[in-house]
């Protein structure tokens, strides 16, 4: 009980620090450091909730980008001012029952999730039989389709043009709010008999069901928190960014995410969070290759492309030099790949 | 011209679309066999395959039917390279590492790509001898579909007799089945797996070529819709089998071409087809379609 009690005081002071650093980031930083306070606590939120079903359950989902589509999509469709619906749709007009609709945000955000939660559940009762692979190629897609269907859906999202205007509602309190309760709902689940469960069928699935753990409850479980969630960083990162088209939800997306849960360490909630902030701010950090530098006596012309370039080449890196991820002091539990 | 001589071009242009996906799905295959590793990589080894021979015609005095086969080699190192620095030291660890790292080495290449290339489509030089159309009983045929499949055909048979007939190939099949046994029956492993990755990226090297010819639009990112789509092919036709791929391929690639061709209202869904034949052969056939299940061992 001790230990329960020494984390939860981590847990505490990490809130309240957090807190102060937002009053005074919000105080002093300017709207381009801000805004990657934003994507850091979105995409705390994504790590988490992508480790809930690779880390904590063992189940290799690569769907994360679909999921996201379609909470920025509800997000957007349902906080956009009237006027400005109309002003999108000039292509084909709205359909009707959405034309007229504008709510809250905290309403928005929860649809996103409940929305994108229930095709969580509506995909992965079918798929979730699958294993590893198979499993992580059938919700990548499934994700795919998602971005496909919104592509061609042109009274529904606008199609290929994407949405324009869509409402900022978020600021830093939103997206770590969200997050810190992601955290919090993340852990709470785990130490409950739920986390157990998963974490049985992560370790062994055969054991598991002979211990009486119903598969196939516990894998959409944890398969539509996931998926909430994804929803909610979705419609987070929709009224944060204005403006979404549906080739932002590419798979390029979904890796970025999985980077992070990896990196940070499977089944590991601090490390997630950690390396969710480092890979954001390295991200933007790295912009400045391709931009030109002006160094005084030399100019450096920026080479586009090469933030990413060095952003790969970083990664591999990281990858080949600590195998088990950056925070992780565990040994792989997992087989390696060339067992068979 | 009649609805059969119509029925008649599609049917080409998606046989030879079909000989492409196949191509490149072997890649995948082989190296899922020996090493149960998807290598997110390959659709941009294809990408490579296309740029290096594009390079090799406009900038060297190599003649094109020379840089055709110059370009795949050149292709095949970089694959072998790419396995030996990205996978090799991985080959112990957890597979959702290595699986990282096959999506890192396929994030550079496409950046790289961006870098080195330039991000504007590029047009490749098609000999004139390969890009004409024929006309046959009412049917127009471009030449290059036709030697699409021809060529995926020799390439088959050889790589058929490659898998059966010699001892490489036999050791690569005895590693696909049984990788400790394999290695413990003195097959050099370190070796295999290079040749594995070298054939892999050669073949998918031809095949850009082959789609370079046939949609002469180079880009960096060029790899990775057909890599995915070739990939989806693999599992269709169940991953590991040689000869499910190439089945997989002429599905999707039929497939595709015949879902435009019948019900053009859903062109725009076209990329979303590969993507809903997978789900759905997943879900009633999980091995794909000539896949062999394997028990779970408790």
């Amino acid at each position: 009980m001790r230990d329960k009690r020494r984390t939860d005081l981590i847990a505490l002071a990490a809130l309240v620090c957090t807190v102060v650093v937002l009053l005074l980031a919000n105080r002093y930083l300017d709207d381009y450091k801000i805004r990657i306070i934003n994507l850091s606590g979105i995409y705390v939120t994504l790590g988490l909730s992508m480790n809930l079903i690779n880390g904590f359950t063992g189940l290799f989902s690569l769907g994360h980008a679909g999921f996201m589509a379609v909470g920025a999509y509800t997000v957007a469709l349902l906080t956009m001012p009237i006027p400005m619906k109309e002003m999108n749709f000039f292509f084909q007009p709205i359909v009707p029952w959405l034309a007229n609709v504008e709510v809250g945000f905290l309403p928005a955000l929860l649809a996103a999730g409940l929305i994108s939660a229930f095709l969580g559940v509506l995909i992965g009762a079918p798929v979730l039989r699958l294993r590893d692979d198979y499993l992580a190629i059938a919700t990548l897609g499934f994700a795919e389709i998602i971005r496909v269907v919104f592509t061609n859906t042109q009274s529904l999202t606008n199609g290929a043009l994407g949405l324009k205007g869509i409402p900022n509602y978020t600021n830093t309190w939103w997206s770590w709010g969200v997050a810190f309760f992601t955290i919090w709902f993340v852990s709470f689940l785990i130490r409950g008999s739920y986390g157990k469960a998963f974490m049985a069928i992560r370790e062994d699935e055969v054991a598991a069901e002979a211990m009486g753990i119903n598969l196939f409850k516990h894998k959409v479980l944890s398969f539509a928190f996931a998926s909430f969630f994804a929803g909610i960083a979705g419609g987070l990162l929709a009224s944060l960014l204005g403006t979404i088209d549906p080739n932002m939800f590419r798979i390029t997306l979904t890796f970025n995410i999985l980077l992070i849960v990896v990196l940070g360490g499977l089944g590991r909630i601090a490390g997630t969070v950690v390396a969710a902030v480092i890979v954001t701010v390295m991200m933007e950090a790295l912009r400045f290759l391709d931009e030109s530098i002006n160094l005084g006596f030399i100019q450096l012309k920026g080479i586009p492309g090469m933030r990413m370039v060095v952003f790969s080449i970083i990664l591999i890196l990281v990858v080949l030099l600590r195998k088990e991820g950056l925070f992780t002091r565990l040994k792989g539990r997992e087989s390696s790949y060339a067992e068979n | 011209m009649g609805n059969l001589s119509l029925f008649l071009q599609h049917l080409t242009n998606g046989i030879s679309l079909g000989s492409l996906y196949a191509l490149i799905a072997i890649g995948y295959t082989m190296v899922y066999g020996i090493l149960r590793l998807i290598n997110f990589a390959h659709g941009d080894i294809f990408m490579l395959g296309v740029y290096l021979t594009y390079f090799g015609i406009l900038y060297t005095a190599i003649p094109w039917w020379l840089m055709f086969i110059i370009g795949p080699a050149l292709t095949g190192v970089v694959g072998l390279l790419l396995e030996r620095v990205a996978y090799k030291p991985l080959r112990d660890s957890p597979r959702i590492t290595i699986l990282i790292s096959a999506i890192g080495a396929s994030f550079l290449l496409q950046n790289l790509g961006i870098v080195l290339f330039g991000g504007r489509p590029r047009a490749f030089p098609v000999p004139h001898i390969l890009n004409h159309v024929v006309k046959v009983r009412g049917v127009s045929i471009n030449v290059i579909t036709f030697i699409i499949p021809v060529v995926t055909i020799l390439l088959l048979i050889g790589l058929n007799y490659f898998i059966t007939k010699t001892k490489t190939g036999m050791a690569m099949r005895a590693l696909s089945r049984d990788y400790e046994t394999a290695s413990l029956m003195g097959i050099d492993i370190n070796r295999i797996i290079s040749v594995t990755f070298f054939m892999g990226s050669f073949l998918a090297a031809v095949g850009g070529i082959m789609w370079g010819a046939r949609y002469p639009q180079l880009m960096p990112l060029m790899g990775v819709m057909p890599g995915l789509k070739s990939f989806i092919a693999a599992v269709v036709g169940g991953i590991g089998n040689i000869a499910g791929a190439v089945a997989g391929g002429f599905l999707l690639g039929l497939g595709e071409i015949m879902l435009v061709a019948l019900l053009p209202r859903l062109t725009g869904y076209r990329d979303a087809f590969a993507f809903v034949v997978l789900i759905i052969i997943l879900l009633f056939k999980p091995a794909g379609l000539m896949g062999s299940t394997q028990t779970e061992k408790v």
